[in-house]
């Protein structure tokens, strides 16, 4: 379990939020995504969790140990992180990127290794990529290491900020559906952050909305697509469902012909 | 000419060690202070930027310059550990070209450095800490390793400066493949002076391939490349630093020389008659005018000839001009009790500032003495040694017979005398002992009103070795037997252009010519 409590942060002294008083309670293995535009907060409440960003005020308690009363590293030990810039060490070969955290951790060196090939399997790579770098691979294939990294301490709780935005429509759906399975697979925490509100849709239990900073809307995707009071929102979530509509009655013109 | 290539090969252990060692040293001294300074200032703007401009600032002093600075201020140290713990550290040669060097390597190293570190993918920084490093595995894990091929471009550049600097460090006492350089130019033996740039270049492009190698093992991943590369640069160190050890033994009495023919062959001389006693002498040849009575005084050098002129204006700062005996016990009271320096006495010539025409230039404008010259001066075109004009005697000169010049230009001597010949000056500032007066043809004006004061040649020991009894032995019979014909003679055969003899031979020579008894 999760627990924002009323967090804020500001980025210029108080003349503005980035996010202002938050409060979510995320139960464990739930999968929720953050919408929203950009400059809504969401990356920076994600951030709050593994201390990559502190807040000014309230706190946030996870399977209720207050974070900031442990060290930021210990702590992003056991939470997996992936994001956009996916950020694979260039100078470090794919078994090495795999097997950092462990490494810092002090497992042994036999434990590590089959512990990255193993993840390499979970991520559909080949085991001769283990000793490449990074630059000799495709975008898909450098976020299938991300998460492999990100997972390969066995964190409980899964942090992912834009996991997918880089890469194309194909990929972005095929690893979408397949960290889902692994998710599931690994009864994993997982908070992702997007603005695609379809890929919110399809992969995640639990949709939060944000906006300025704050949380305007939050629910079960079904719930959100039939209908919400906020006009914005409203217009957010009935995207998919035209988009949807769309396709499925392009799909019924070509079956009458 | 393969005399004096062989000449030359004699002295390159020495020589090419000295100067692998100064430099390795000042490198290692310079990457060990830009290391802690480079992680002080990757997160600080506040320290980055008052580091780098002070890095840049020094970068811009002259290399000639920051060694000559170094020495007063090691002198002053000196005196002052000397004081406080009765320890005098060295003020000559080796730890002045250090510490200058070192300054001199930090602004490569550490300007690359920061920028590599400055140019690091955030991202990958972000994801560095969202795996759980702590600040210090961040730095050593992912950014020293990631800056470390630009790292290695600085500590190439500043390898091949530190090099080429270090053939500066011979004015000061440090012996360097500059000593080539320094003597080649001032007898004008070419063959030295390209000898010495061509070990200089040599020695630097070596360094900067071996760290080429391990650059390309870290880049490349293969650190067996690196460690060969680094195995290679230590072993060649190690031979330096192993040459010394055999090739020079004990150090012995150091016979001091400035930078000119007449002093090499004087500080010759006096090396094979301390010699032929039986002790050990090291030579410091191509010493600043000024550096070589400091180093006198702190007892860093035992001995070396210097004139009476330069001694009574340059070290005791007098203007009067009294009659050459008085100012001769003058000076020798002076100097023991000031400085504790005892001077031995006179060779038995004079080597004074005088000022020299073409012969048939000055028959033609009718002028024999500086009052001749002084009215016709504001047409005629004045060159003098580097020191010349900023020296005392030629602002006595100039107050005294009213000087006026249409322009004046500073040369290195030898240099001097050629565009004089060519016709680009009019009047040189030369040597009284100088064999290219008589070999050139020059005139030199008389003196009339005695503006220049006299310059015998005397013999100056230090205070630790004021009463050394082989010192006084070996060279007192030196004083007084050296008349001003067979210096010029003994001058001439290593500056003139043919038929070049080395400052030994010609020692040999006018120890030979002045029928000197042998020391005992």
């Amino acid at each position: 379990m999760i627990v924002l409590d009323n967090v804020s942060k500001t980025f210029d002294g108080g003349a503005s939020h980035a996010v202002r008083r938050v409060s979510l309670q995320v139960p464990a293995r739930a999968f929720v995504a953050i919408v929203g535009d950009s400059g809504s907060g969401k990356t920076t409440l994600l951030k709050t969790i593994n201390r990559l960003i502190e807040p000014e005020e309230g706190e946030v308690i996870i399977d209720e140990e207050r974070v900031h009363t442990v060290a930021p590293h210990a702590l992003r030990r056991r939470i997996g992180y992936v994001f956009q810039g996916i950020g694979l060490f260039p100078h470090m070969s794919i078994a090495e990127n795999i097997g950092i955290t462990p490494r810092l951790i002090g497992w042994p060196e036999a434990q590590i290794r089959a512990r990255v090939e193993e993840l390499l399997d979970m991520v559909a790579l080949p085991r001769t990529y283990l000793s490449r770098l990074p630059a000799e691979l495709s975008g898909g294939q450098r976020q299938r290491v991300g998460i492999a990294r990100a997972l390969a301490a066995r964190p409980g709780i899964m942090l992912m900020d834009e996991p997918f935005g880089a890469l194309d429509p194909i990929t972005r759906d095929a690893l979408g559906q397949e960290y889902r399975r692994l998710h599931d697979g690994m009864r994993l925490t997982t908070l992702m952050v997007t603005h695609d509100i379809l890929e919110a849709v399809l992969l995640a239990d639990r949709i939060v909305v944000m906006r300025a900073g704050a949380i305007v809307a939050d629910g079960v995707p079904h719930d959100l697509l039939a209908g919400h009071p906020d006009p914005e929102v409203r217009t957010l979530m009935d995207m998919p469902r035209r988009q949807a509509e769309r396709v499925r009655a392009l799909l019924e013109e070509r079956a009458r012909e | 000419m393969n005399e004096r290539l062989s000449s030359a090969l004699r002295v390159l252990p020495d020589y090419l060690s000295q100067h692998v060692l100064l430099s390795a040293a000042a490198l290692a001294l310079g990457l060990a202070i830009s290391l802690p300074l480079l992680i002080a200032a990757r997160r600080s703007a506040r320290v980055r930027w008052p580091v780098l401009a002070l890095a840049s600032l020094i970068q811009t002093v002259p290399g000639i310059a920051l060694l000559a600075l170094f020495y007063p201020l090691l002198l002053g140290l000196s005196s002052l550990s000397g004081r406080l713990f009765g320890l005098r550290i060295p003020a000559l040669g080796f730890l002045p070209s250090l510490l200058a060097l070192t300054l001199y390597s930090i602004l490569p190293i550490l300007r690359n450095g920061i920028t590599a570190i400055l140019n690091l993918d955030p991202a990958i920084l972000q994801a560095a800490s969202g795996v759980g490093m702590t600040d210090r595995q961040r730095l050593l894990r992912v950014e020293l390793p990631l800056a470390a091929p630009m790292l290695m471009a600085g500590l190439r550049t500043s390898a091949v400066w530190v090099i080429g600097t270090a053939t500066l460090a011979t004015p000061v006492g440090q012996t360097s493949l500059g000593n080539y350089i320094f003597t080649g130019l001032q007898v004008e033996d070419w063959v030295w002076v390209l000898f010495g740039c061509g070990v200089a270049v040599a020695l630097a492009l070596a360094t900067d391939q071996l760290l080429g190698l391990i650059e390309l093992g870290i880049g490349r991943r293969r650190p067996r490349l690196a460690w060969i590369g680094l195995a290679l640069l230590l072993l060649g160190v190690v031979a330096a630093g192993a040459v010394p050890l055999q090739a020079r033994g004990r150090v012995g009495y150091v016979v001091g020389a400035k930078d000119f023919s007449e002093q090499y062959i004087l500080a010759a001389l006096m090396d094979s008659r301390i010699r032929a006693s039986g002790y050990p002498v090291t030579e410091r040849a191509d010493l600043g005018s000024v550096f070589a009575f400091r180093a006198l005084a702190a007892n860093e050098l035992s001995a070396y000839v210097d004139y009476t002129g330069t001694l009574w204006t340059n070290i005791l700062h007098r203007t009067d001009m009294p009659p050459r005996a008085k100012m001769l016990a003058d000076l020798r009271a002076q100097l023991r009790s000031r400085y504790g320096v005892k001077l031995l006495g006179p060779l038995g010539f004079e080597n004074a500032y005088v000022l020299a025409m073409r012969r048939a230039q000055a028959a033609r404008l009718r002028i024999r003495s500086i009052e001749d010259l002084a009215r016709l001066a504001p047409k005629l075109r004045m060159g003098g040694d580097l020191e010349f004009f900023a020296r005392p005697e030629w602002r006595m000169l100039e107050a005294r017979y009213g000087l006026k010049f249409r322009s004046r230009r500073s040369y290195e001597p030898t240099f001097m005398y050629k565009a004089l010949l060519s016709g680009q000056v009019d009047v040189i500032s030369a040597f009284s002992s100088d064999g290219r007066i008589a070999a050139d043809h020059l005139t030199v004006l008389k003196d009339p009103l005695h503006a220049i004061p006299p310059y015998d040649a005397v013999i100056l020991l230090s205070p630790k070795h004021a009463e050394d009894p082989v010192l006084t032995r070996s060279l007192e019979p030196l004083i007084g037997q050296i008349p001003i014909q067979l210096m010029r003679e003994a001058n001439y055969m290593v500056d003139r252009p043919t038929g070049k003899r080395t400052p030994a031979q010609a020692a040999e020579w006018l120890a030979k010519a002045a029928h000197l008894a042998a020391s005992r």
